[in-house]
Parts: C-alpha cells; structure tokens; sequence
C-alpha cells in the first residue's frame, strides 16, 4: 500500500517537474521545419486582405506575407492565410496559431510591450475618419453632438472615438457589433448616423458595400494616427528581423526603381546600392540569415511597395486611394526605409 | 458467533491501519484531493511563468484603469472616464436585465402556450403547436439577426419617426422613446413604499388562506393585493406633493432627446430569448400536466369547478412539481443564451470583458471574471429554484 502512495507522490512530483517547459523558443525554425509561413489576416477588407471565389488571397497586408516568405523559401506562395477577427488576433498571436499577424494592426505602445509583441515596421499610415450620409447634412466631425455611431469592437477606432468626443464636449452613443458584416449592414440600414473607421476603411465599404456609394461622404477630419503594420510575437529577434527587412526591401526596391518588370536588368546594374540590395554583391542575405536573392525573389514575385500598393488600394483598384502619406520620402511621404547595407 | 454479535453494539475488531475502511477512506480522499490541487497549481504557476517570460501583463490592476470607450445602453452611470472595472460592471446589470425580464416573460407566454396545447379547441391547440415547433426548431442566432434585421429595416430613421399617443412616444430604428417622469427624491421612497406594498401583500395572502382553511370565509386577495402594492407608492407620490413633471422626448439634431428610450438591440434580444425559450417552456408545462392523473381534472369537473378555475386551483399546482426542475435549466439558458448579444450588438458582460481583453490584453483574467459572473447568476437561479422545488414538494404524511 505504502508503495502506491509513494508512486502517486512521484507522479505527482513528476508533474511539478515539467512544469514551465511550454517555451516557443525559434519561430524561424519552427517556420522552416513546417516549410509555411501561417500569417494571420483580416477576415475580408477590400484590398489589405480578401479572399477571391478561387480562394486566392490578395491585398497589400497579403503581400507583407508573401514577401516575407519569398525572403524566408524563395516562393511567395508558402504561405496559409489564417483570418482573424479584430478580437482573436492578438490571441491568435500570443498563442502561436499565427507566425505573423498582417492585419491591419495600428502600432501602439501597449500592444508592443504588455501584450507581448513586436511591431516590425509600418506598411500603410492610415487615420480614423467618419463616414456619413450626405443627406443628414453634415460637413464636419465637430458637427457630430448627439449622433448615433456604429463602431466594431477591440480596436484602437473604439477609443479613439470617445476621447474625440469628449475632446470636443459632444456626446453620441455607440453600437458595437462584433462582425464588420453586421456593422457596416447596421449602418447602412440608417440604424446609425455615422460609420467610423480608419479612412482606408472607409474608402473600402464605400466602395464595396454601399448600396449606392455617391450618398455617403467621408468627413474630411482624421482623428488619429493608425500606423498599421506587421506583428511577431517577442522572442524570436532573427524572425522578427526577417520580417522587418522584408517590408523595408519592397520599400527600398521603389526607392532605387526596382520592379517586377524591371528586376532582371537591374540585376546588371552599376550601382552599388542596387547590387548590394538584389545580393549581386553578396553579404546582406548572410547577415539577415536568408539567402542571397531574397530582395530580388521579393520583388519579382510581390513587387516593390509602390507596386504592390497600387495593384490593391490605389488607383489601380476600385479604392483609389492616392499616395498621401503613403508616398516615398522623397516624394513628400513617410514611408522610409533604412538603408539595406 | 454471527447470532451472538447480531444483538451487542459493533465491536470494532482491531486491524492495521491500512485494512480499516474508515482511515483508507481518509487516506485516498486527501489523496485525490491533493493530486486535484497539485494540478491546479501546476496549471496556474505554468501559466504565470510563461506569461511572465512572454512579457504579458497579468494581475488584476487594470480593473482600476481608465476604460476610455463608451457604452450604447447603460443602467447606471457611466463615461468613458469612468474604470474597467465599472464597464464590467455596467455589462453584469445589462445582462442581468435581459435575463430578468427574459425569465419572467418567457415563463409567462411560455405557460399560456403550453395550457393553450391542451386546449380542446382545435385550432388554438394546433396554433401553439405550430408556434412550438417553428421557434425551438430554428436556432436562436438566427431569431436574433432576424429581429434586429426587422427592426432596423422595417422602421424609420428617427426624424422621419412615427409618433404615437399624441407626439407622446415615438417609433424609429433607434427604438422606442417615451416620456418619463422627471428625477424627484420622492420615487425613491415611492420605490420603498413598492417593497414594504408586496410584503404587505404577502402576509395579507398569508392570513387569508390560514382564515379560509379555519373558516371557510374566502377573502379577495387579489384585489387587496394589487391595491395595496398599487396604493401604497401612489399615496407616498400624494403626500409628497405629487409631483407630475415629465421628461419628453423631442427631436434634436440627430436623435430624439429627453424622455427614456428602449433600443432596438435590446428589444430584438429580449423577444428573441422570450420567444426561442417559451416554446421550450411551453413543452414542459404541457408534459407537467399532462403527468397528472386524469382523475385529478375529472374530480375537479366533479365539484362544478370550470374549467380555468380546475387548471388554476387543481392541476397547475400539482404539475408544478414535475415542471420546476427543468424549468431551471430553461432559466439557466436564457442567462446564458443571452451572450449572443454581441452579434447584434447589445452591451452585455460579453461584450464589456471582450473590449477590455482587447484594450488590456489580459484575456486570462477576463475570462476568468466572465466565468465567475455567469457562475455565480447561474448558481444563484439554481439555488432559489431548488429551494421553492423544495416549498412546493410533495409532503408525504
């Protein structure tokens, strides 16, 4: 008998003794032993993330994905999309379902340090707005006192909305419905005055799911900064690096005019940045632990920044949304990357 | 032997220790006891350590925070200023005021559905049968979007609203507005008189029933009742002035303004759980009298009762035994049910936590604060429904 309660206290021991071994320690081996990047993204925003009736993927969040898995396998297309509510994508992440969150994920200082992550970059500056319908008469944000405002829940758009309010003395009641479907229905079934969120959302409902899109107006005030940009969790540096390197090379390959079209003569090119940045002269694929080509398989198979925002929000999609703050930094805008040497 | 021990009290032969059936007992309860916690602890610090090693926060502190967001429908005070703690809070009430009202209404529609089944009238009986089967057959989900979509479509916006009663009330998509009487100290002793008008009651009832089985004499409880629970505030708001003025709703720049408003989420909610539950319930008052003996409605009939006076004296009584205990777990899911308001948008706990896990991060300790809310309602409608099955139980003599 003493024998089973001395087995039981081994066990029991036993138990104490693995605990705490649950420690994700590489996610790039993690990646490459699994041979597929997994990247979490929206559940369907016209041109940052939507699947297509084939079930293809595309968007300029889509793309952060498939750059970095051209940078990480050379080929774009290792990837599975895993989409993600606003609500479950931090879990998502904190949980280790997704490598990487491309997901329209605004850069804040709480996200970046109490819940764990790393934001790796900014690939695309956007801004909350309002959205209105033009009959109500209203031209300006300040002129929203008392008005009913439908918002989706667990975002940044939530607080930001109050404190503009209150900044401004006003009042308004929200109605928070967890899917963006229902949100955008409620508001266009006139259940609330305005739609609020960032303005590429905006743009993006209006375009898509208006019943008629030249009876709504996007008030001209931006109430906040929404730097939306990739996340890893905290942890893995290497992974973390590959992925902030690979937004800055589509950036980098606008900069230096490097194309889809254009990348194989560029691969001749004199210029020594040009031959540092597409591995001709090798080192940099070494240092960032990928290999040599990783900039060129990018923007051979993604395309550079300019490109690939164009082909999803600009003016070569329905969106048509212009540069802005998107632009270069040497065309008035703020996407700059550091210098890859 | 065996006859010789039959008659003297058990002597307890002596035997080791671990042969004594009481002391092995012992043993193996607080073994599984301490294995149950070692887990326990086991799970709890392995969590800890790797959310420590993550950096992610954990602890209960951000409940004194500033929440910052602002909530659509709100029973007590609130602003964005106010703490997370307090948007808890709010969304505890909202649910509690669903399931409330959603118990007491589903209960009621639920036992004049299920009574009109029995009807021998043909077409009532097969109109509740119908209405049984179309509501519980369809999931809830689907009743929710479906009023909700009816509401916010079928209805005007508010400045085009449709007013009633003399530009008194008013329908729109953004609910019903009514007036209401201003804020006067005089309703909160309106409200005590309310109280001490159903205790009154109570015992009035009490007396009532003890004379008429000593005496005969019935005595018309009813009446004195609702006059009593009625008469008493109405006397307070005499006394204290009477005091009429309302607030009215009237239109104001996007919205109505003044007055109380009941919003369409809230309403498309309710009805939904009222409706999706009372065909459950229905059921289970049906089979509760249907479990009685036919000689019970027949000795009933016997003594020239009608036939409502049969249901409402003889049979609902009886059947209440074998409807209480199902019935709980039919109040237990409304309370329940009543999470999906976040898919059309009604403020509940849900809705509250699931922001401030976004806000804060902490899904752990918010999930642990849902669980213990739903646990301790869910707890608390079972302990009072098992106390009145108890009441109401069958004593044996």
């Amino acid at each position: 008998m003493l024998k089973k309660y001395m087995a039981a206290g081994v066990i029991a021991a036993g138990l104490v003794g693995v605990a705490g071994t649950a420690q994700a320690g590489k996610d790039l081996d993690a990646v490459k032993a699994r041979g597929q990047l997994i990247c979490g993204v929206s559940t369907g925003v016209a041109g940052f993330a939507s699947a297509d009736s084939q079930g293809k993927w595309t968007g300029i969040d889509v793309d952060v994905c498939r750059a970095v898995s051209a940078a990480i396998f050379g080929d774009s297309e290792k990837v599975k999309y895993v989409p993600t509510t606003a609500q479950q994508r931090f879990t998502a992440l904190q949980s280790g379902e997704v490598d990487l969150l491309a997901r329209t994920t605004t850069y804040t200082l709480t996200r970046d340090t109490a819940l764990g992550f790393d934001f790796t970059g900014v690939n695309y500056y956007d801004g909350q707005g309002f959205m209105v319908n033009k009959k109500l008469g209203v031209k300006s944000a300040k002129e929203l006192n008392g008005a009913t405002v439908c918002v989706q829940p667990g975002t940044t758009t939530e607080l930001n909305l109050a404190d503009y309010f209150r900044t401004n003395k006003m009042t308004f009641k929200p109605v928070v419905i967890e899917k963006i479907e229902e949100v955008r229905a409620a508001f266009f079934a006139g259940r609330c005055d305005v739609f609020t969120t960032d303005a590429s959302g905006l743009y993006a409902t209006r375009a898509a799911n208006a019943p008629t899109p030249d009876d709504y107006i996007i008030l001209p005030e931006i109430i906040s900064k929404e730097p939306l940009g990739p996340v890893v969790r905290h942890g893995d540096n290497q992974f973390a690096d590959i992925v902030r390197w690979a937004l800055y090379a589509m950036i980098e390959a606008e900069e230096y005019g490097i194309t889809s079209k254009n990348v194989d003569e560029m691969l001749k090119s004199e210029n020594p940045s040009i031959k540092r940045i597409l591995g001709v002269t090798p080192g940099m694929g070494k240092a960032l632990g990928v290999d040599e080509k990783w900039v060129y398989n990018i923007v051979k198979q993604v395309g550079n920044y300019g490109e690939s925002f164009d082909r999803n929000v600009g003016m070569g999609s329905p969106l048509k949304i212009a540069r802005g703050q998107n632009a270069l930094w040497t065309q008035g805008g703020l996407q700059y990357a550091p210098p890859i040497r | 032997m065996a006859v010789e021990s039959l008659g003297s009290a058990p002597r307890r032969t002596r035997v080791a220790p671990w042969n004594d059936p009481v002391i092995r007992g012992w043993v193996f309860q607080i073994v599984v006891v301490s294995l149950v916690g070692l887990l326990a602890w086991y799970l709890v610090s392995n969590t800890m350590e790797n959310l420590a090693r993550q950096k992610i926060a954990s602890g209960f502190h951000y409940l004194e925070r500033e929440a910052g967001f602002e909530i659509g429908d709100t029973m007590i005070e609130y602003s964005p200023a106010s703490t997370y703690a307090r948007a808890i809070w709010v969304g505890i009430l909202n649910t509690l005021r669903v399931a409330v009202l959603g118990i007491i209404l589903a209960t009621v529609l639920g036992t004049v559905i299920g009574v009109g089944r029995l009807s021998p009238n043909w077409l009532l009986s097969r109109i509740c049968e119908w209405y049984v089967e179309a509501f519980r057959n369809v999931p809830l989900l689907l009743w929710l979007f479906l009023f909700y979509k009816l509401i916010s479509e079928a209805f005007p916006g508010p400045r085009q609203a449709i007013s009633m009663l003399w530009n008194s009330v008013f329908l729109s998509n953004r609910g019903v507005y009514f007036p209401v009487p201003m804020a006067d100290p005089i309703h909160q002793w309106m409200g005590l008189a309310f109280l001490v008008g159903i205790a009154a009651a109570f015992f009035i009832n009490r007396w009532a029933k003890q004379r008429q089985a000593t005496t005969g004499q019935p005595f018309p409880i009813m009446s004195t009742a609702l006059g009593v629970i009625i008469g008493l505030p109405f006397m307070v708001w005499l006394l204290g002035g009477a005091p009429s003025h309302m607030s009215w709703p009237e239109l104001k720049g996007f919205n109505f303004v003044g007055g109380t408003v009941i919003q369409p989420e809230f309403t498309a909610l309710l009805v939904g759980l009222v409706l999706y539950t009372s065909a459950f319930v229905a059921e289970i008052v049906r089979s509760g009298i249907l479990a009685l003996h036919k000689g019970q409605s027949e000795a009933a009939a016997a003594l020239g009762l009608s036939r409502g006076q049969s249901m409402r004296l003889v049979l609902l009584p009886q059947a209440l035994r074998v409807i209480v205990p199902p019935m709980t777990s039919q109040y237990l899911n409304i309370t329940k049910n009543s999470s999906l308001a976040i898919a059309i948008g009604y403020p509940d706990l849900v809705a509250s936590v699931n922001v401030t896990i976004n806000q804060t991060g902490q899904a752990i300790e918010n999930i642990l604060i849902i669980m213990a809310a739903y646990l301790s309602v869910s707890l608390s409608i079972s302990a009072f429904m098992n106390w009145y099955n108890k009441r109401i139980a069958l004593r044996e003599r």
